[in-house]
Order: C-alpha cells, then sequence, then structure tokens
C-alpha cells in the first residue's frame, strides 16, 4: 500500500466485519521521539487466541472467498520496515486494537494519503458505525466524529454534494492547521 | 468565505444545502435506485479501487442518477481487480472488472444508462480449481 490511508481503509474493513459499532483511527505524530503511530481500535467480535496468533500470517484467513488474507500482514511489513513494531491485542466479546508503529523520519514509511476519503467514504458505506478519527501532533490535536456530523446533519444526507466536499475540506483544513499536510 | 474549520461551519453549509433540497422531490424507491457496490478488500485498494468509488460517486452524481454506491469486500476475483458490482433495477447484479476510470465512464454511459451489457463481465457461474 503506498499511503497509510490505504491501510486504514483495508484494516477498517477488518473491524466491520467484525460487527464493530464503533472504530477509532488514532494517528499520533511525535517528533521528539521520531514516532508515528497509527491505531486502530474497535468494539467488534475480538479474537480468540488461536485466531489472534494467525492474523499476521498472509495465508490465513477468516474469509471463504480466497485463502489469502494481506491486510494485517502488509501493515505489518510496512511498519517493520520502517523500523517501527506491529501489534494486536484482542479480546473476544470486547474488541481488537491494531497498533502499527513507524519511525517517522524513515524513507520507507508511507504519507498519510488522503485520509479524508478515507473517512468519509468508510462512514458512507457504513453509516450506523461511529466513526472517529483522532490525528494528533505537536502542534494540536484534532477529532472528527461521525455522531457529531450525524447529528449536525439533522437527517440532511451524508452523500449530498455539498456535504460531501464541505465534511472533506474541514478535515483537510484542520490537518493543514496541524502541519499534517502543506 | 471563511475556510470550513469546525462542525459549527458544517452546520451552515447544512443548511444552505437543506432549503435546496425541500426544493427537489426526493425519490424514496430503494427498488429503482441503481445499486453499485465497489469490491474494497485489500486487493482492490492496491489496484486502486478507492479512485473508481470516488469516480462512481462523482460521475453518477453530476449525470443526476439515482444510485447508491457503497463499499463491499472482497467478491473473491482478486486477479481481476477494482471489481464493481452493479444492479439495475429488477435485474441480477453484473460483476464488471477491471474497472478503471475509463472502465467506470463506460459502465456508467452504456450499461447504467442504456442497459446494453458490455466487455468485461465477470460470469456469476466462474469456477475455481477448488469448485
Amino acid at each position: 500500500m503506498k499511503t497509510i490511508s490505504e491501510h486504514v481503509l483495508d484494516i477498517v474493513q477488518n473491524s466491520v466485519r467484525a460487527k464493530a459499532t464503533l472504530i477509532e483511527i488514532i494517528v499520533n505524530e511525535n517528533k521528539e521521539n521520531n514516532l508515528y503511530t497509527l491505531v486502530v481500535k474497535d468494539n467488534g467480535c475480538g479474537m480468540p487466541e488461536e485466531i489472534l496468533r494467525q492474523a499476521t500470517n498472509p495465508f490465513f484467513t477468516s474469509r471463504k472467498t480466497r485463502k489469502v488474507g494481506l491486510g494485517l500482514s502488509l501493515l505489518k511489513q510496512n511498519a517493520e520496515g520502517a523500523n517501527g513494531s506491529f501489534t494486536i491485542d484482542s479480546v473476544p466479546g470486547e474488541g481488537t486494537l491494531v497498533k502499527a508503529v513507524f519511525q517517522k523520519s524513515h524513507l520507507d514509511r508511507p504519507p498519510l494519503g488522503d485520509i479524508w476519503n478515507t473517512w468519509y467514504y468508510t462512514l458512507l458505506s457504513n453509516p450506523e458505525i461511529r466513526l472517529i478519527y483522532k490525528h494528533c501532533t505537536g502542534a494540536g490535536s484534532f477529532e472528527i466524529d461521525s455522531k457529531e456530523i450525524f447529528d449536525m446533519l439533522e437527517g440532511v444526507s451524508l452523500s449530498q454534494k455539498e456535504v460531501r466536499e464541505a465534511v472533506i475540506e474541514m478535515i483537510i483544513n484542520n490537518l493543514k492547521e496541524l502541519e499534517v499536510i502543506n | 468565505m471563511t475556510k470550513i474549520k469546525t462542525v459549527a461551519d458544517l452546520k451552515r453549509i447544512k443548511d444552505e444545502v437543506q432549503s435546496k433540497i425541500k426544493l427537489r422531490e426526493n425519490s424514496d424507491h430503494p427498488e429503482q435506485i441503481v445499486q453499485v457496490k465497489v469490491g474494497m478488500a485489500t486487493c482492490g485498494i492496491a489496484s486502486g479501487a478507492k479512485e473508481t468509488m470516488k469516480y462512481f460517486v462523482d460521475e453518477l452524481e453530476q449525470q443526476a442518477i439515482d444510485a447508491v454506491v457503497t463499499q463491499t469486500g472482497c467478491m473473491g476475483y482478486c486477479y481481476a481487480e477494482p471489481t464493481v458490482e452493479v444492479t439495475l433495477p429488477g435485474k441480477d447484479p453484473v460483476v464488471f472488472g477491471y474497472v478503471n476510470k475509463e472502465k467506470a465512464e463506460e459502465i456508467i454511459d452504456v450499461y447504467i444508462k442504456r442497459g446494453e451489457l458490455i466487455d468485461g463481465v465477470i460470469p456469476i457461474t466462474f469456477k475455481t480449481i477448488d469448485d
């Protein structure tokens, strides 16, 4: 995957399939310690020990349509390739937390990418899930919560063009302020 | 116009849109809506399905076609990603492979608007060596 946002789009699908009703995407940039952390946390069905152990195995998948499951393995590979680390914690019945840490300055750390599109289109396809995106840097933090957005919309469709453009612009403007993007 | 930064700014836009919508008759007939599902599993994302989905959302709206575009998981045709499943009202779903922007345009112009089948359909009777 060429960007972190593509990994997020991918991993969040796992949370959706685990029937999560709350998915949190948290990106934390730490300049002093040169760390870039991505966390995807859900309250889905979780995985028992035997499954969890196999989760990053590319040849292991819970899908029936094919025999490989690359999402987690590719993210793990990218994190470790950027001198980082990768962990998954899961409790059956409670949820799963995927954490990928990258060395912030590493050449092989993928750029963030268009996370605003990832958040928006994931929400559009799964409006019943509470989707939260939070980004923290040394300059501050920004959070967008789908519950707040839907409350504000008061029934106006999320797929309305003006709404779509406004939501995406809001995320981009805030990320610019945090110096995440130019 | 001030930049959109907070949820309050979004509300302003929403209020503007709401008055516009009241003038349009919102058709609430799910049977008459075109359903477009874009495969967005690892294979799809890696092949650029995100661009395909954005294109469908933008174009269908531009052409005022009543459609719902959603992401779906792996449909099993990883070799032909990006894949898109189109269900015209009253018809069976049809899966297209290798759907880049040009193909998406063709699907919209020929299949969705005129109902004519085009090349690139993946048949449902496709069997793998395991079947």
